[in-house]
């Protein structure tokens, strides 16, 4: 595997286990709730009622699909450019040399 | 960073609609702009977008014991500069009030202000100053995305703290409460974010190195 492809791999590594050390150090007696719910909570405590209410509130089912589906837009859109990027490169007349790795 | 709807009282509402709209506006242009100017960079544009669309949807646990999400605005900073970065993060924030009770229509103003406008200036001022003193692509993009995300939650702090003062400890203390829940938990999410943002642009330099050149992102040292 080119340095390229390792430093790539390590990268996506890392994000990975930012997101498992929480899990596996604090343990499952954590909820996890989300920082937003939380500023919520905080400000339910005072007084202060909302004067404003969602006009649409889906269900949390249909809420975690939906943010499924934002999500795999974006992942599509993106994967889409990668693979017209890529083959235009592969397509392109060889007028410049591929670059070097660009330093870490 | 998502403030929900209605929990900002009317008048804060309303001035951080103000404050942040020019910007969005000033945003839309530009995305015009860029897309008459150099329409081979569209399709970059679209990605850049994408990139904030799948960061915001993700919530990932953290240290804290909470949950949070990055924003993906840094990328799309560095690449297009801020303006383009200030309608994209709108459109993906209002997505997201709509359709997902997720923020508010009332608190859109703020939300975009916090994640569409300070996060891509920090992203690309912290990127111009990092390339300027002399650090790498990598280095440079990492801190960029990183700080934009770290910012754009420090600054939902404030705007929570300036409109819900603690009761006996004022602004400052509520500014404490809402940094310890947005701004500590949001640490590792950033260094996240900073990861995952360097992984495209080394990616970005592989597979579309000349639209990269004409945005002027190099991947040496050298400034051009």
């Amino acid at each position: 595997m080119s340095r390229f492809s390792v430093v790539n791999w390590l990268l996506v590594l890392g994000v990975v286990l930012l997101a498992a050390v929480p899990l596996l150090v604090i343990g499952s007696d954590t909820e996890f709730a989300g920082a937003d719910g939380m500023a919520v909570e905080r400000i339910d405590e005072s007084d202060y009622q909302p004067w404003f209410a969602p006009l649409f509130e889906p269900a949390p089912e249909t809420a975690s699909g939906l943010f499924a589906l934002q999500a795999a837009i974006g992942g599509g859109v993106l994967g889409y450019f990668f693979g017209v990027a890529r083959t235009r490169r592969r397509n392109a007349p060889p007028a410049v040399p591929p670059p070097a790795d660009p330093p870490a | 960073m998502h403030i929900a709807e209605g929990y900002l009282p009317p008048l804060h509402a309303v001035a951080w609609t103000v404050v942040a709209a020019p910007f969005v506006v000033h945003g839309a242009r530009a995305v015009v702009r860029q897309v008459q100017e150099e329409p081979e960079t569209r399709l970059l544009l679209g990605a850049a977008g994408a990139f904030t669309f799948v960061l915001s949807a993700l919530k990932l646990p953290s240290v804290t014991g909470s949950s949070s999400h990055p924003t993906g605005t840094g990328l799309g900073a560095i690449l297009f500069r801020p303006p383009v970065m200030a309608l994209l993060g709108t459109i993906v924030l209002t997505f997201q009030a709509l359709l997902l009770a997720h923020g508010g229509i009332t608190t859109l103003g703020a939300n975009a202000f916090s994640m569409a406008v300070v996060g891509p200036w920090v992203a690309y001022g912290v990127y111009t100053l990092a390339r300027r003193l002399g650090g790498g692509l990598s280095v440079a993009v990492f801190l960029a995305a990183a700080l934009a995300d770290l910012s754009t939650y420090c600054t939902t702090a404030v705007q929570l703290a300036l409109a819900h003062p603690d009761a006996t400890t004022g602004v400052p203390g509520a500014l404490v409460e809402f940094g310890a829940i947005f701004a500590v938990t949001q640490i590792p999410l950033a260094v996240s974010e900073g990861l995952l943002t360097v992984l495209v642009v080394r990616l970005l330099t592989r597979v579309s190195p000349a639209e990269l050149a004409r945005l002027g992102i190099r991947p040496a040292r050298q400034e051009a």
